[in-house]
């Protein structure tokens, strides 16, 4: 089963490499770009029967730090997350 | 009792050798090294380092992959059994991501690699790492990092600071640290995490010596406990 989990920082965490990128957008002419918040993708290829949460536990214990970032868990057959 | 200090050594940490000498030129003895993969420490340790580097390239975050490696097992034990731990740089990180201490070190507010010295303030000397210092006292200590931005939600950041658990602010503004935050103690206060290199200060030939009165700090207490 393929999954991806996204990792995002924490609405009001600070994202100053988004804000860079939102000035360079700026800077090459592309106006009304209101916010840029960057993440991470991570692809994993896990065994069909990988419970919820065990896929939760390992959002929680490496792959996100839940001090500054969040995560979403996309399963196939599953929509874009929110 | 001979000083038994340990650094343990990640790959890709290279501040590991400066910790070493740092700690046998205020200690009079050579230091252990640790390798990461190892899964116990020497036994009857009086101080466990965790230096500066990129451990592990950064992969992930920074201090994510080494907060996860065999050996921090033992110095999570440890620490919880009131061994004193410093974490400096990348050690600092490594010791956020494993729970040791609170909060995060997120990528510098002004994007940049920061790499020079700074006036730190010392917070507070009641501590095993800063008692050869005065409460107040402005210190010079070079830091070199792209990951220090210290974080941790308004709650935490009271917490820490009411408990009197900051050990150094930088006395001027550095890489967007929530209130200056330079360097934190855990809540037994055995565990320091500091962005700021003491190691690096330990000779005038070096550029300064304000880091040596944390090595001796540390020696000094376990002489005196």
């Amino acid at each position: 089963m393929k999954v991806r989990v996204l990792v995002r920082l924490k609405p009001g965490v600070l994202d100053p490499q988004g804000r860079a990128v939102h000035h360079a957008l700026e800077g090459l002419g592309f106006g009304g770009v209101k916010d840029v918040r960057i993440g991470r993708v991570i692809e994993m290829d896990v065994a069909d029967d990988t419970s919820d949460e065990a896929l939760d536990n390992m959002c929680r214990k490496l792959l996100a730090n839940m001090v500054i970032e969040d995560y979403v868990v996309e399963k196939p057959g599953q929509g874009e997350p929110a | 009792m001979a000083f038994r200090a340990a650094v343990i050594t990640f790959p890709g940490s290279n501040c590991d050798r400066d910790m070493a000498v740092a700690i046998e030129k205020v200690s009079g003895v050579p230091a252990l090294r640790v390798w990461h993969g190892d899964a116990e420490l020497p036994h009857r340790l009086d101080f466990i380092a965790l230096p500066g580097g990129f451990s592990y390239g950064d992969y992930l975050r920074s201090g994510a992959m080494a907060a996860r490696s065999p050996i921090m097992r033992a110095v999570v034990q440890a620490a919880e059994s009131g061994v004193p731990v410093l974490g400096v740089c990348n050690g600092f990180q490594v010791l956020t991501e494993a729970g040791l201490l609170p909060g995060a070190l997120m990528r510098n507010a002004g994007q940049n690699f920061i790499c020079r010295t700074v006036p730190l303030t010392v917070e507070s000397n009641q501590s095993l790492f800063t008692s050869a210092y005065e409460a107040g006292e402005v210190i010079r200590i070079p830091v070199a990092h792209h990951d220090g931005n210290f974080f941790a939600d308004e709650a935490t950041l009271d917490r820490i600071e009411g408990e009197g658990r900051v050990a150094f602010r930088y006395a001027e503004p550095c890489n967007g640290s929530r209130r200056d935050i330079a360097g934190i103690l855990n809540a037994s206060g055995n565990v320091l995490g500091m962005m700021p290199h003491p190691e690096r200060a330990i000779e005038d030939a070096l550029g300064g010596h304000d880091g040596c009165r944390l090595f001796e700090s540390v020696v000094g207490s376990l002489v005196a406990a």
